[in-house]
């Protein structure tokens, strides 16, 4: 047994059997943490300390049976989660020194059930990216092959689970931050329905798209964790007071009546061969286990999400980050002459080139004159993209696609063609304009470098893909491959 | 050429809410030391949300409706985008194409004629937080925040450039705030900033369809000085015009010191707002019942109260008016009002309380800068000084004497009165003795007074209250005269 990398369930199953500590899982995560952690570079930050009096108390609570499967198990938490107390940096400049004074939602939630913080994942500054190499502290490595990307922006996240630095993690995903780097580390990641996880605390990139979900080992693990987060809270609006399941209700290894849709929009042409063959395969094994699959479905807007995606989101943005001005927290220029030069200079030294980029972008959008070409029709498409969704899900229970177009590209591959990087979304982003749930699950290997498939669902119907994704992981073994790292 | 004067005015109020627009942190921010009303949200700190509170949309329908608005079915906040210090998030959070209410309106009276001035809508936002800009004799200056009042529920009340004179501005402003008083969402208090407006004024050919430039005046801390800044920018648009020179759409801010207006930005430096829907709040539905419901609650208006005025206490419409115009005289009449024992009437002394107020009472407010309900003069007291009038224990003259000692201290009436000895002596045997000898010592007047003379009984009945230091009742005192007159 290597204690690092049991899943949650096995994990709390030993637990709670008192076959092992909460101390002593942490401290193998720990230890796991100092070798591995120079050469994927995972981390922000390594709550050693912090972990190891959580396990003490985990310990303790475990030894009054008043305990949830989350309870003493090591987490890994993205930079751009409001920790109280604990540096929460977006991997920015900008914020390099912030330390909230207050927890988000999924943070409050976690530390309801005793779990064990063991540190802050890396990401793309302010989420944006799709590589961490957009990180203003440094880059990621994939542990399958250090030389190329984990993909991003939570790639921190999927790489501390699959290189077993904790037991799983938690990322945000805006358009396909999440299911990206779980597809290109083959881990398990989940985007849920925009509504259905509190975004409170939770550092806004887009505010219509953003939504936190789990990066985990296996689905299992995901429905666990997601059982925790998942929930209506009043201090975000946006979320949905509709009451949450049992998610390992659904986790059952029956396909039968279930009808998939395969849209071929999403076998896009530049995509790698091998991608294309390991999904189609998946696919074959879905159909397999019962499931009716129809590899004709179109959805015929879907070339235009990437397009929408991209005003969409920097708009957001755009208002989103103009609270960086250096007044309040985090970096500061101080040597200006005058207040407008300090806000400027603050900007201008403490964000990045790709966050500036998609500020400028946003601010274009919006300005007057422009609003109606650009924000305005990027919604139109936007809906029309949703009720394209709408119409495939009166057929489909769920739809099936690789999470992205190719395997891991190499560091440096794309950092200077910003339209090459975002086409690495082009699978992922329609799925956040529509607020609809989808996983990526490890789906196989192309001369050693993973390959995600992604499961769609409609809104609210994420026990409808876990049990797909689930049943897939039962008939398979490619999330249970370790990175040799 | 003659120039007519276009004047659009908007006003943002703040309102009487318990807790922020957005936040659970207290509105109560002036009474607070600086940044002590603030968490994480009104900081604009990272990640926080803003959630909507409800007494506010609450406020906002309740002034829709007092002013005539049609109220959405559907509304949403935006964000309005522009970098100052003293906006937490770099943006606030407004209302741009679906407010509250619109399309609504208001009565203002002016030289005694009634117009409709129009309603464009009234939306809900967020103010800001207060900068203190500080100087330090031979230092660098700086600004301090003061985020207490960022977040706190503003309204905003866009008015359609339907006034055409500084004085049907500040008509409107005094009607639009009694509105606002008597409903009970804002204090409407211009000094201390619950109250603000901007006005938009232009001037326009008569008999055009076309305004010249359109200027923006701020800076306008109290009634006076919009109705001062409106004058001034009148005369100096038509100045400019006289000229031979260009008008230009410009904002200008007004300088009190100096009574005029003063350029601050022109047109080509006006901000791009860029707004879009708050990606954080959902739209708002606002529900026809609760509207319905909040309709039916809403308490008696101006105008309303100013007619059961007329009706109930047999005032006249001038005193009415003027007793409505601000809830808060309106309130303190009526509290005079319930003091009568049941056997008397209310309506009894209804008329020479209002006299009071409207006149010695206002009087001394304004001298002292006070508001009525801030006075030391319990309407109590007020009631029971015009009875010791009414039953002629004082003398018109000794009541204002106590009412200013009223005023200073508080007393009542009654301990002032008889501590002074000013209580009123209409004993004919008391009052005799002094028209006796006032009629020994004044021949002269009694002989003019014999000859025909009426203005010498005038003198001797002067001379009467001189003698009882003002106490005498003047009514026996002139009896008394007369009786004794004619017996010699």
């Amino acid at each position: 047994m290597i204690i690092n990398q049991l899943t949650i369930h096995e994990a709390h199953r030993l637990l709670k059997a008192k076959e092992l500590s909460s101390v002593e899982l942490t401290k193998a995560c720990l230890e796991r943490i100092c070798q591995v952690e120079p050469k994927v570079r995972a981390l922000v930050t390594v709550t050693n300390e912090l972990a190891l009096s959580q396990a003490r108390k985990a310990d303790e609570l475990m030894a009054t049976g008043n305990t949830n499967p989350l309870t003493g198990i090591p987490v890994v938490i993205k930079d751009n989660m409001c920790t109280k107390g604990i540096p929460t940096t977006c991997s920015s400049r900008m914020l390099e020194n912030f330390v909230p004074p207050y927890d988000a939602m999924v943070v409050e939630k976690l530390n309801g059930c005793g779990v064990v913080v063991a540190g802050k994942a890396n990401m793309d500054e302010f989420a944006m990216g799709s590589s961490t190499e957009h990180s203003a502290l440094f880059t990621t490595h994939n542990p399958w092959d250090l030389s190329r990307v984990p993909g991003g922006s939570s790639g921190g996240s999927a790489v501390a689970v699959a290189a077993g630095e904790a037991v799983y993690a938690l990322g945000s995903d805006t358009g396909g931050s999440i299911r990206q780097p779980a597809g290109f580390c083959s881990v398990t990641g989940l985007k849920p329905t925009y509504g259905r996880v509190s975004r409170y605390g939770l550092v806004a990139f887009a505010s219509s798209l953003d939504q936190i979900g789990p990066l985990t080992q296996d689905v299992t693990d995901c429905a666990l964790v997601l059982n925790v987060i998942a929930g209506y809270d009043a201090r975000d609006s946006t979320s949905v007071p509709y009451p949450t399941p049992d998610y390992t209700q659904c986790l059952t290894t029956d396909l039968n009546r279930l009808r998939i849709g395969v849209p071929k929009e999403y076998f896009v042409e530049g995509m790698q061969a091998e991608v294309e063959i390991a999904i189609k395969a998946a696919i074959r094994k879905l159909e397999e286990l019962g499931a009716t699959i129809d590899y004709e479905v179109s959805l015929p807007h879907t070339p235009y999400a990437l397009a929408a995606y991209y005003i969409i989101a920097p708009s957001e943005a755009s208002a989103n980050l103009a609270r960086y001005d250096g007044v309040k927290y985090g970096f500061s220029y101080s040597d200006a002459d005058s207040m407008w030069e300090a806000m400027e200079k603050t900007r201008q030294y403490g964000f990045g080139a790709e966050v500036k980029r998609r500020i400028m972008l946003g601010t274009y959008a919006l300005s007057a004159g422009y609003y109606d070409a650009w924000y305005l029709k990027a919604q139109k498409v936007r809906t029309l993209i949703r009720r394209e969704f709408d119409q495939a899900f009166d057929k489909f229970d769920a739809l099936v696609t690789p999470t992205s177009p190719t395997v891991p590209f190499k560091i440096g591959e794309k950092i200077d063609d910003p339209l090459q990087m975002y086409l690495s979304d082009v699978c992922t982003l329609p799925i956040n304009i529509a607020g609809l749930p989808a996983i990526s699950i490890p789906a196989g290997f192309a001369d050693g470098l993973p390959i995600g498939m992604q499961i769609i669902g409609k809104p609210f119907s994420e026990e409808t893909i876990l049990n797909i994704a689930h049943a897939y992981q039962q008939a398979t073994d490619w999330h249970k491959r370790r990175p040799d790292v | 050429m003659n120039f007519e004067t276009i004047i659009g005015l908007e006003v943002h109020a703040q309102l009487l809410t318990k807790s922020k627009m957005f936040c659970r942190c207290s509105a109560d921010y002036a009474s607070a030391p600086p940044n002590t009303r603030v968490c994480p949200v009104c900081l604009g700190m990272p990640g926080v949300l803003p959630v909507i509170n409800q007494k506010a949309v609450e406020y906002a329908i309740m002034t829709a409706l007092a002013l005539n608005c049609t109220i959405s079915d559907y509304t949403k906040f935006d964000r309005k985008n522009y970098p100052y210090p003293d906006l937490m998030k770099g943006y606030q959070i407004s209302q741009y194409d679906a407010p509250i209410g619109h399309h609504g309106w208001l009565i203002i009276e002016v030289n005694g004629e009634k117009k409709k001035v129009d309603i464009t809508r009234v939306h809900l936002e967020e103010d800001v937080a207060k900068l203190v800009h500080c100087a330090p004799p031979g230092g660098e200056s700086y600004s301090l925040v003061d985020v207490n009042r960022a977040g706190v529920p503003l309204m905003e009340i866009v008015g359609e450039p339907g006034l055409r004179s500084p004085e049907e501005a500040r008509q409107y402003l005094i009607k639009l705030r009694s509105i606002l008083q008597y409903l009970g969402v804002s204090t409407g208090n211009m000094e201390e900033g619950s109250f603000r407006c901007d006005a938009n004024i232009s001037i326009r050919p008569e008999n055009s369809p076309d305004s010249l430039a359109k200027v923006e005046v701020k800076n306008m801390n109290s009634f006076k000085a919009v109705y001062l800044a409106m004058e001034y920018e009148a005369k100096r648009q038509r100045k400019v015009v006289a000229e031979g020179k260009r008008l230009v759409q410009e904002t200008r801010g007004w300088v009190e010191e100096k009574g005029e207006t003063v350029s601050q930005r022109s047109k080509e430096y006006a901000h791009d707002y860029r707004y879009f829907p708050e990606p954080d709040l959902p739209p708002l539905v606002l529900n026809r019942e609760w509207v319905e419901e909040i309709g039916a609650k809403l308490p008696e208006l101006p105008e309303a109260r100013r007619h059961r005025f007329v009706a109930e206490y047999k005032l006249p419409l001038y005193d009415a008016n003027l007793l409505t115009s601000s809830i808060l005289t309106a309130d303190y009449f009526e509290a005079c009002m319930t003091r009568p024992p049941q056997s008397l009437s209310p309506k009894k002394h209804a008329k020479p309380v209002a006299n009071w107020i409207i006149g010695e009472f206002s009087r001394l407010l304004n001298a002292t800068n006070t508001e009525i309900n801030e006075s030391k003069v319990s309407p109590v007291a007020l009631f029971d000084l015009v009875q010791l009038i009414s039953e002629g224990s004082i003398s018109g003259t000794s009541a204002k004497l106590v009412f200013e000692e009223m005023f200073k201290t508080g007393r009542s009436p009654g301990d002032i009165v008889s501590e002074r000895g000013l209580s009123q002596i209409s004993d004919t045997e008391e009052i005799e003795k002094d028209v006796i000898a006032v009629i020994k010592s004044n021949n002269q007047a009694v002989a003019d007074y014999k000859a025909g003379k009426a203005p010498a009984l005038k003198f001797l009945v002067g001379q009467v209250m001189r003698a009882t230091k003002g106490r005498a009742n003047p009514k026996v005192v002139n009896e008394l005269l007369k009786q004794k007159l004619e017996e010699k």
